[in-house]
């Protein structure tokens, strides 16, 4: 087994991490903030934004990704207007730019869904007290909906930012040479594809380890109510005769 | 029974005051089935109203309409003297017409529910500040003060920091009773609280709940116990099939049922 030269593609791949994550940060921010917008959309109860909703969700998530990225980077670009616009043409000329939106709008799609599920398993009890204590919409949504929502968004939205974690390699084939398009290059300068892909792959899954590390640990903290108590024989304790 | 409930109930229709809950012809339905049929009400300040009857009588839903958490088709509910205002909703049924009225009523009309309900996600001393501080706008020090004081109250201020489902069914009762007394409200409206309760926890939640009937709290109370309809409450109020059936001092409606209908649902429970 050649070690010098696993060390140095580790180094090489290893090097266009920064660019990878910048993929991804950017790509999950606005696509979270994408996704905020299409849920409150989709909850607010008017039929143009649940239709609107409906028909984004179907799109994005109805067809690849790389579709998308395709259709955006090289698409696009057709379009007199597109080329002529100020605001459009600086974005959808550059590959990082690109690869960004169409992750972003992308991912918006999967996350809109899971936050519709979660408002909608919020148990209907938790929000009729909040309701019956004379909460006003908004504290009822801050105090109490929104904080059950988030923690059973939580589990499906870590899977979706693995997701998208994967995803960010796509932008190889928009000339970005991120982690996968540096594997890509060592590769065909080398021709050897079992050493370069496998340090890829690695790097990749320890990325992923950490995310859902972290993940797993604000789920730990934000749900001490569903763990066994602080000190379980209080439990059984004799309970003080009342007044 | 303590005898100044008695006396409060006695004491009020004849004083002439403004009830502090008085509901009117209130209906309701469920798609075609009309589950209130024309109910009147009025409770007066200390009144402890049992509000009994088999299961589809509608009792529960009448306790909702009081608090809007039903809106009722038609009827009128008065708190303190206060109309709850409605309006015509665009699909014909009535909706409250000031949203902020409902919220200021509710504040006022603390409610303990047959599944607790407390808010799973924060400990029992949260639970009992969460409305006093955001609905009630109260300094928090001043809340949790009085929230330790009602847990100690109620027995479960070694519970404070503990989250509901830690808790047992009894303790989780009484840390929402707790809850809603946190609000001072001016009625208390108790929807069937021990029924989710194993038999030998249901006294614990019964003990409190005598113990605030006894200091003059006004209590609307849904429920299954007719040891408590009995001997707590100021008026019993048996409801069928979505009327009112029969209304009165408990003794008497105990000792001499006034209908048949009432008669069959006490030999009922008495097998």
């Amino acid at each position: 087994m050649d070690f010098d030269f696993y060390l140095s593609t580790m180094w090489s791949v290893l090097k266009a991490l920064p660019l990878t994550l910048e993929i991804w940060f950017f790509g999950i921010a606005f696509g979270l903030v994408i996704a905020t917008g299409l849920t409150w959309l989709r909850a607010s109860g008017y039929k143009l934004g649940e239709y609107f909703t409906r028909a984004y969700v179907f799109v994005f998530r109805g067809s690849p990704l790389l579709v998308q990225l395709y259709l955006i980077y090289f698409g696009l670009s057709q379009f007199d207007f597109v080329r002529h616009s100020p605001i459009l043409w600086p974005i959808l000329r550059d590959p990082m730019y690109c690869t960004i939106v169409a992750m972003a709008l992308n991912t918006a799609a999967y996350e809109s869904e899971i936050f519709r599920g979660a408002l909608r398993a919020v148990p209907v009890g938790q929000i009729e007290a909040a309701k019956a204590f004379g909460m006003s919409a908004f504290t009822r949504f801050r105090l109490v909906t929104l904080p059950i929502a988030l923690r059973l968004a939580l589990p499906a939205y870590s899977t979706e930012i693995i997701l998208m974690t994967k995803a960010t390699a796509l932008a190889s084939v928009v000339t970005i040479m991120e982690m996968m398009g540096t594997a890509q290059k060592i590769q065909h300068d080398t021709f050897r594809p079992i050493e370069v892909l496998t340090c890829a792959g690695v790097i990749y899954l320890l990325l992923n380890l950490s995310i859902a590390r972290l993940f797993a640990w604000v789920e730990y903290r934000l749900s001490p109510h569903l763990r066994p108590p602080p000190e379980q024989s209080q439990l059984v304790k004799p309970i003080p005769e009342v007044l | 029974m303590s005898a100044n409930v008695a006396a409060a109930s006695k004491a009020a229709p004849s004083s002439g005051e403004t009830p502090a809950i008085s509901v009117k012809d209130l209906r309701k339905c469920f798609g075609d089935h009309e589950v209130l049929k024309g109910i009147s009400l009025e409770a007066h300040k200390g009144d402890v109203i049992s509000i009994l009857g088999s299961s589809g009588s509608g009792k529960s839903t009448l306790l909702r309409c009081i608090n809007l958490l039903e809106i009722p088709d038609s009827g009128e509910v008065r708190v303190d003297g206060e109309l709850i205002k409605m309006k015509q909703g665009r699909d014909g049924h009535q909706i409250p017409a000031d949203t902020r009225q409902v919220e200021r009523i509710r504040a006022n009309l603390a409610m303990v529910f047959q599944s607790f309900n407390l808010w799973s996600h924060m400990t029992v001393l949260e639970n009992l500040v969460a409305a006093p501080t955001h609905v009630l706008k109260r300094p928090r020090a001043e809340c949790l003060e009085q929230a330790e004081a009602l847990l100690k109250r109620v027995g479960i201020w070694e519970r404070r920091n503990y989250y509901p489902p830690h808790m047992s069914g009894g303790q989780q009762q009484r840390a929402a009773i707790a809850r809603a007394l946190a609000m001072n409200p001016k009625v208390m409206l108790f929807d069937e609280p021990t029924s989710a309760l194993d038999p030998e926890l249901v006294g614990e939640v019964l003990r409190v709940m005598r113990s605030l009937a006894e200091e003059g709290r006004t209590m609307l109370v849904v429920t299954h116990e007719m040891g408590f309809a009995r001997d707590v409450s100021s008026k019993v109020m048996f409801l069928h099939k979505g009327e009112v059936d029969s209304v009165g001092e408990p003794k008497e409606m105990f000792a001499r049922p006034p209908t048949p209908q009432f008669k069959q649902f006490i030999a009922n429970f008495n097998k």
